[in-house]
């Protein structure tokens, strides 16, 4: 087995088979990796807000869907994957409490969610699965061997998609 | 007075929290001794300003199990507030409203859920009406919501409502008990205009 390489919330990094890279605990936000089979190259990206340009203050660019996932994508083929063959797999975007549905609080992780699937669609990259929603939190493991992305939530078994 | 920079504004904010941590904890103090029928003694609440993605670790390892109590808050200041407690401090507070063993350390179930949401209703509410009071603004929180996860993922919410504005967030840590320390930490997330309320009403202003 190989290294953990840990992604913090608003940070993005990729690795080779047969490296893990996880992220702990995602609530609202979102993590979306991508994943070259045939490379083995996976990356994964840990955002917290759908979109950049609806924020003065975006010089983070793992902070957004966005960004991130442009900047997730740049690092994928500048380490040699390739583009046509990348799936994308995403978790997270919980409505941690059960606050009104107006609210901002109330709806921001369905909207990250909705943020990834539009940004995939302008890429045209598939999705192959989603694990999103609900009311819990989530940690997550791409595993760049087999290119499992394993799901692990509080008193839940774990799933692999 | 003069035009203060940001970083006199935030300075002063933080002693201006400091003051409503040590008003608000105080309040919540009493308010839970009296409940709860013990002596209960508070220390100096400590305020600290992290970055957003640091917010996640800054209670205990992101995986921690940890109660969050969340509730909006509106009339002249529209935003949020949550507090914090480790898994420990919530268990012995849940076991001593509910008169069980004070060592049981089974999972919460729904009447220890709806007795710690009261708890944190009256903590939340004490610290609100000292904001209230210093600034003169009329706050009306809503009904609290609970969450029992993972640090990282509760942690999650103030660090999305902080992060659109900015890369910071401030934590206030109270510390409160007799023979054990109960560990409490607040958030308070108003929207950006209400922010700038709150300092105008202090008399801080950019």
């Amino acid at each position: 087995m190989g290294k953990v390489i840990k992604v913090g919330m608003a940070d993005l990094n990729i690795c080779k088979s047969p490296d893990i890279i996880t992220t702990i605990g995602l609530g609202s936000c979102i993590g979306l990796t991508f994943y070259d089979p045939i490379t083995k190259i996976g990356g994964l990206v840990h955002y917290m807000l759908p979109d950049s340009r609806q924020t003065r203050n975006n010089s983070n660019i793992a902070k957004f869907a966005d960004t991130g996932i442009d900047e997730l994508l740049r690092q994928m083929m500048r380490a040699g994957a390739n583009r046509n063959r990348l799936v994308a797999k995403i978790a997270g975007g919980a409505k941690m409490f059960q606050v009104s549905g107006l609210s901002n609080v109330g709806n921001i992780g369905e909207r990250n969610a909705i943020a990834a699937k539009e940004k995939l669609r302008m890429l045209k990259i598939r999705l192959a699965a989603e694990d999103t929603g609900l009311n819990y939190g989530r940690t997550v493991e791409l595993h760049c061997e087999t290119g499992e992305f394993y799901i692990k939530a509080i008193g839940r078994p774990v799933k692999i998609i | 007075m003069g035009r203060l920079t940001l970083e006199e504004v935030n300075n002063a904010y933080v002693d201006v929290l400091k003051e409503i941590g040590n008003v608000g904890a105080g309040n919540a103090t009493t308010a839970i001794a009296s409940m709860l029928g013990i002596r209960i003694d508070m220390s100096v609440p400590k305020v600290a300003l992290l970055e957003v993605s640091d917010l996640g670790s800054a209670i205990c390892p992101e995986e921690e199990i940890i109660v969050g109590i969340f509730l909006e808050v509106q009339t002249d200041i529209d935003g949020s507030m949550m507090f914090l407690m480790k898994m420990d401090s919530a268990q012995f507070l849940v076991n001593k409203l509910l008169g069980k063993d004070t060592y049981s350390q089974n999972a919460f179930d729904e009447m220890d859920l709806s007795a710690l949401k009261e708890i944190g209703n009256i903590i939340a509410a004490s610290y609100l009406n000292a904001l209230s009071s210093m600034t003169n603004l009329t706050i009306t929180p809503s009904i609290p919501h609970i969450a029992v996860d993972m640090a990282a993922s509760i942690l999650s919410v103030p660090a999305i409502q902080f992060g659109q504005f900015g890369d910071h967030a401030l934590l206030i840590k109270t510390e409160f008990g007799d023979d054990v320390m109960i560990n409490g930490f607040f958030i308070l997330m108003p929207e950006e205009d209400s922010y700038e309320k709150i300092l105008k009403a202090l008399g801080l202003s950019l």
